[in-house]
């Protein structure tokens, strides 16, 4: 499901999801550390198929452009946007990861470089986090205009939330609107899923089977909308699966957070 | 006025095609230069964007033309996209890639609405035989402008499979979606965003950029 996700990227780059695989996409970039470099990078290749069709504006176009923008005032900067989580964040070295052996492909290689957001940069690291969504749509017309389908259970009337702590001093709250149908995970100074593993989300329905709902593959801060129709879910669930996630879960939960004690 | 596009008095032909080693499409420092540019239009500096205007309305304008394809319809989705690329060059950040890149994300959005929303009706009946014909190359005019960086361009796209190349044609230039691409290229569902994503990524490796 979430290997269907990565594949999405370079339709991504060339505009050609529809608009519920591009809310998908964009709610999973935020998280997805790999895909944010390949985007990037995917980026400056259809930049480079634009210099095939280049092609001199007539003069009306620029006149018309610079009389344009004398009438409209540039947005002011967003607070916190101008570095994203992984980039200067303190690394905490994670002794179980050490022996990995450095990537030698022409990608950055995010996924391998664990990190740790440091506890007093945690109120900072909540704006950079919202500021990351906006930016990666460098067309939107600021935060006021669409929301993503994760900021929209967010922001929801009847949004209820439940969170649990991890004694590594993590956290993750689940948000659930009914209204919206959907649910999104968010998580604090998440550690990294074992080597060569991703930490798989559930949504349990009524019956208490547990659904697919998506994958974390990276450490840190994340906000995740989950896969599927939270309307009736019971509860979501987190537990540790092979990188490119199970039908079923394979291991116990790490966490199971109860919507029946959510709270507006 | 300093304007980046094709050049002819130059001598297209006279100089022999770089070799081996890929040469960055837009090097650091015209990278930092219109980075540069940007952050000073967010600050207001309408000098500095009629810089940036110059250096990135050949490429901005073309592409807009090969999306909408009604010339006075580009013009209008360009002025758009730099009316938002000024409001909006505050949000540029260069650790999200280069200034070209994040302009021409822009103008390209902008022209795929257009065209998504004009001919939402009435593009269901192409054929794909006629789509087929809009992939070919474009025209010996334009063609014989093409500036050096368009013929490398070319050069990789030759590199690409046939099945790729159409797939990302068909995707970027004429603003389909992956699985109307699928329908035309008569692709399994599914498979056309893979070709797009395999083309774009070999697209990237053979011109050096985005690393």
């Amino acid at each position: 499901m979430t290997e269907s996700l990565h594949a999405l990227s370079g339709a991504y780059v060339v505009g050609a999801l529809d608009d519920h695989e591009r809310e998908i996409f964009e709610a999973h970039l935020p998280g997805c550390l790999d895909c944010q470099a390949e985007v990037v990078s995917l980026r400056e290749a259809a930049a480079v198929l634009a210099a095939d069709a280049e092609l001199t504006p007539p003069e009306s176009l620029r006149v018309s452009v610079l009389a344009g923008i004398r009438a409209i005032r540039p947005l002011p900067p967003e607070a916190g946007v101008t570095s994203l989580p992984y980039e200067d964040g303190p690394k905490i070295v994670q002794p179980a990861e050490t022996s990995e052996a450095p990537a030698p492909s022409n990608v950055v290689p995010m996924r391998r470089r664990r990190f740790r957001i440091a506890t007093l940069a945690a109120a900072a690291a909540v704006i950079t986090a919202v500021g990351v969504g906006g930016t990666w749509q460098p067309w939107q017309d600021d935060t006021t205009s669409t929301l993503s389908a994760a900021d929209r259970v967010l922001a929801a009337s009847d949004a209820q939330r439940v969170s649990t702590e991890f004694t590594d001093g993590s956290s993750a709250t689940v948000v659930r609107s009914v209204k919206e149908g959907k649910a999104v995970l968010l998580t604090r100074n998440m550690a990294a899923p074992p080597t060569g593993k991703s930490f798989e989300l559930w949504l349990r329905d009524a019956q208490g089977r547990l659904l697919p709902a998506g994958l974390m593959t990276t450490a840190g801060d994340h906000k995740l909308l989950l896969t599927g129709d939270a309307t009736k879910s019971t509860g979501v669930g987190i537990t540790v699966e092979p990188l490119e996630g199970s039908e079923q879960p394979t291991t116990k939960p790490l966490a199971m957070l109860e919507l029946s004690e959510a709270e507006a | 006025m300093t304007r980046i596009s094709s050049d002819p008095s130059g001598s297209p032909f006279g100089e022999p095609e770089a070799t081996g080693v890929p040469q960055p499409v837009t090097g650091d420092d015209s990278r930092q230069n219109l980075g540069e540019l940007l952050r000073r239009s967010g600050r207001g500096d309408e000098a500095a964007f009629a810089q940036l205007y110059d250096a990135t309305s050949s490429r901005a304008f073309g592409l807009a033309v090969r999306v909408v394809r009604d010339p006075s319809q580009a013009e209008e989705v360009a002025q758009e996209a730099f009316l938002e690329i000024w409001r909006t060059a505050s949000r540029f950040d260069p650790a999200k890639g280069s200034a070209v890149s994040w302009v021409l994300t822009i103008v390209h959005r902008k022209s795929v609405d257009r065209v998504r929303s004009a001919e939402a009706s009435t593009r269901r009946d192409t054929t794909y035989h006629q789509s087929n014909a809009a992939v070919e190359h474009d025209s010996t005019a334009e063609a014989a402008q093409a500036s050096m960086e368009a013929r490398r361009v070319r050069l990789a796209l030759d590199s690409l499979t046939e099945v790729q190349r159409e797939a990302l044609e068909l995707a970027y230039f004429k603003g389909y979606t992956h699985t109307e691409v699928a329908k035309m290229l008569d692709l399994p569902v599914g498979t056309a965003k893979t070709r797009i994503r395999d083309g774009l990524i070999r697209l990237r490796d053979t011109m050096g950029v985005g690393q």
